[in-house]
Parts: C-alpha cells; structure tokens; sequence
C-alpha cells in the first residue's frame, strides 16, 4: 500500500460514511450538511484522479451555492420531521433488499465478470504527466473547441433555469397598495379636473 | 515501494456503493421531497466518480467534460426542483408526498 491508496481508502470511507447519515438523518438540516461532507471527500478523490479543475468546481458550485441554497429552502420551509420519518422502518426491508440487490449486479459487473476487461492494458494507460501540466487548461482546450455547441447549450439551460426559479417563486402581492410612476407621469388635467358650470340661483 | 493496489474497479466499487446507498435513501425518505432531492444529487455524484475515474484511466479528457455539462444540468435541476417545492409548500402548506394526490385518477 502506497500513502495514496491510504488516501483513497481514507476519503472513500468517509464518503460512504457520510452518504449512509444523508439518507439516514432523522432532520433534514443533518442530512444537507453530511451531503457537504460527502462532496468535500469526493471532490479529495477526484483530485486523486487528477481531475484538480472539476474537483475545485464540485466544492465551489456544489458546496458554495446548491448545498446552501438546499439549507436555505429546508430551514425556511415549517416541517414536521417526526411525520416525514413515519414509514421509515416499515420501507427499510425493501430499501436495503433493493440496494444490496443493485450493489450485488454491480459489483459482480465491476468486479467479477469485468476483471478481465477491466485490467487490460488497453485501459490501463493512465500516464504520469508533467509537472507543469495544466488540467484546466487543457478542459479548456477541448471545450472551448470541440465541445463549443454543447458549452452554449449548458449557459441556455442556465438561463433557462434562472427564469424558470424566478418566475416561479416571484411573489405577487394582491392587498399592498403601490404606486406606478408611468401612469402618474401620464395623467393629463381632464383625468383630475372637472368644471362644472354652477347656477348662481342654486347656491344663493 | 510497494505498487499501488487502487485500481480502476476500487473507483467503480465505491461509485456504485454510493449508488445502492442513495436508492435505498430514496425507498426510505418517501415522504420528504428535499431529503429525495439530495439523494437524486447524490446519485449524480455516483455517476460522475464513474465518468472521472475512466477519464484517468482511459485518458481521455471527454469523460471530464461529460461530468462538467452533468454538474451544470443537476445545478438547474435543484434550482428548479426547491423553487417548484417552495410554490408548493405555500399554496398546501405541506411538502409529505402522501398528500399531493390532487392528479389520482
């Protein structure tokens, strides 16, 4: 075992750890923060894996803004957590037969038929890079280039989500009363004013 | 120094751990949409630790990519999945999937 394979055994089980208290926290705040925890140690094992640009990603976009913005709805909503957990033990047998049964096909994949296919050369040609390598940079390279139309796509989908979330938690107050400064600038001296010719006889 | 033991199926393993763990959390937290957005999210993690792990060992950077666009696509997806549950909880007061029945048939 070299000090990188202790890394990874390391930060595989606290992500595995940390996974197991998402699912199984009884409040939903313990739950957003143990999922912080299983992105900052996998965001450690990608960096293993010399992705250094996605992990810095997965801690900045993930921890940063969608962990938080799960913290912010989850602390603003008013929820009963003794309700939510009821039917916990009753759909853990199915929850844990269905896992164990999908952990069992996989790993028989990854592990068992697949070792062979696995450890070929052919997928084993991981080289050592230089020092001064870039992982960025190079992304950089191949998105702005050949993956250009799928890059623009991504930033529309973006947008489109900004609208869609506006939009949808914009709230329009009925009862508030407000002003509307285009129609106060329009209004012309007929809409306020009106003469009305008087009869002298009438107000004596 | 002894050679390295991890290996590609070690990444794998521990991506599809983290796949079983996250259907069971969805088969147990049934009633409460945030916690089944957070296991969804988990879930993409899974598949992403697959994507980069045979990004490295196939090196080939298309892997990274694909997981850049899928990082992109779960970050609208939870936008508009809490903005979607917050009109929710406002208009019935409750986000229990028990009692969102309103399109039985």
């Amino acid at each position: 075992m070299t000090i990188t394979d202790f890394l990874f055994f390391a930060f595989a089980s606290v992500t595995i750890a940390a996974a197991l208290g998402v699912v199984a926290s009884k409040n939903p705040v313990h739950s957003a923060l143990f999922l912080v925890l299983t992105f900052f140690s996998t965001a450690a094992i990608w960096l293993m894996l010399e992705a250094e640009f996605l992990a810095l990603v997965l801690v900045l976009v993930y921890v940063g803004a969608v962990m938080v913005l799960f913290l912010f709805v989850v602390m603003m909503l008013d929820i009963n957590i003794a309700k939510m957990r009821e039917g916990f033990v009753s759909y853990l047998p199915a929850g844990i037969l269905f896992a164990v049964l999908f952990l069992a096909v996989m790993v028989y994949v990854v592990g068992g038929v697949g070792t062979d296919v696995m450890n070929t050369a052919a997928l084993d040609n991981a080289i050592k890079r230089a020092a001064d390598y870039s992982n960025t940079e190079a992304i950089g390279e191949i998105l702005y280039t050949d993956y250009v139309l799928a890059f623009e796509v991504a930033a529309f989908i973006l947008l489109v989500a900004i609208i869609a979330a506006i939009s949808l938690t914009l709230r329009r107050r009925t009862k508030t009363k407000y002003q509307t400064p285009a129609n106060q600038i329009k209004v012309q001296r007929d809409d306020r004013l009106k003469i009305i010719k008087s009869d002298d006889e009438v107000l004596k | 120094m002894d050679a390295s033991v991890v290996g590609l199926t070690h990444y794998l393993t521990l991506a599809a751990i983290l796949f079983a763990i996250s259907i069971a959390g969805i088969f147990l937290n049934r009633k409460n949409i945030v916690v089944l957005l957070m296991c969804i999210e988990l879930m993409l993690l899974a598949v992403n630790i697959n994507f980069i792990a045979f990004s490295y060992y196939l090196n080939d950077l298309a892997g990274q990519v694909f997981v850049f666009f899928i990082l992109t696509v779960a970050a609208a997806e939870a936008a508009i999945g809490l903005a979607i549950l917050i009109v929710l909880f406002r208009t019935r007061r409750t986000i229990d999937v028990d009692d969102l029945d309103a399109l039985k048939g």
